[in-house]
């Protein structure tokens, strides 16, 4: 399952849902990640361009790859702006065992840090600059440069 | 004709463009001023399917995506 909401995210509401949604599904885990918009730099929040296309067709090929297990992938994330405090990512894992579930979250949440399409941007003084600093290429990237 | 688009930070309208192949879209953005700080740094998704390969091959009506480097969460 995958979420996208304009602005911050509810997370209160998405984790009792997500937990209710899978209570009588027999899992022995639930290990939920929950991203927030720390202050820093003086930003005043965040905020994120999706493109949901590749989202979910990324989203998609880890609910495949992870069923086997027995694993549950939920993912929720925010699109526009998200203040300082407020959270702009969730990711969930259910299991059976506990082990696959710590091993899934981990996996999950790196290969989102460096595949999904999404953009930050710092709001800052009233603008929207784009965090180039901190992003990741996508494997594979920079083939149209490799030409003389 | 294909299609061109700028995905995320790159400020850019869509392009068309006639291709057959990555490699011709390669060619043509390379003389584009706005994309020089991003070309090295893009992936690219043919009908949003990320591709690897300058030589694929390219149809009429294809949607060529590039995507700068991300950072969601």
């Amino acid at each position: 399952m995958l979420e996208l909401y304009d602005g911050a995210l509810n997370v209160p509401e998405i984790l009792t849902r997500w937990y209710a949604q899978e209570a009588s599904n027999n899992y022995g885990a639930y290990i939920p990640f929950v991203g927030t918009v720390r202050e820093e730099d003086g930003i005043e929040g965040l905020s994120f361009d999706v493109y949901e296309p590749i989202l979910t067709s990324w989203f998609e090929a880890w609910v495949a790859k992870t069923s086997p297990s027995g694993a549950t992938l939920k993912m929720a994330h925010s699109r526009g702006d998200v203040l300082v405090h407020e959270s702009s990512y969730i990711a969930a894992v259910f299991s059976p065992k506990r082990r696959v579930a710590l091993e899934t979250i981990e996996r999950f949440v790196e290969d989102f840090k460096a595949s999904a399409p999404i953009w930050k941007y710092d709001l800052k003084d009233g603008k929207r600059v784009y965090a180039r600093d901190r992003s990741t290429p996508i494997a594979g990237a920079g083939i149209l440069g490799g030409i003389s | 004709m294909v299609t061109i688009e700028f995905l995320g930070p790159i400020q850019k309208a869509p392009l068309t463009m006639e291709a057959a192949s990555l490699r011709d879209v390669a060619e043509a953005l390379k003389n584009d001023e706005e994309m020089g700080q991003w070309i090295e740094s893009c992936a690219v998704a043919l009908n949003d399917t990320l591709v690897a390969s300058l030589d694929t091959p390219l149809k009429e009506g294809d949607r060529i995506s590039l995507l700068p480097p991300v950072c969601g969460g």
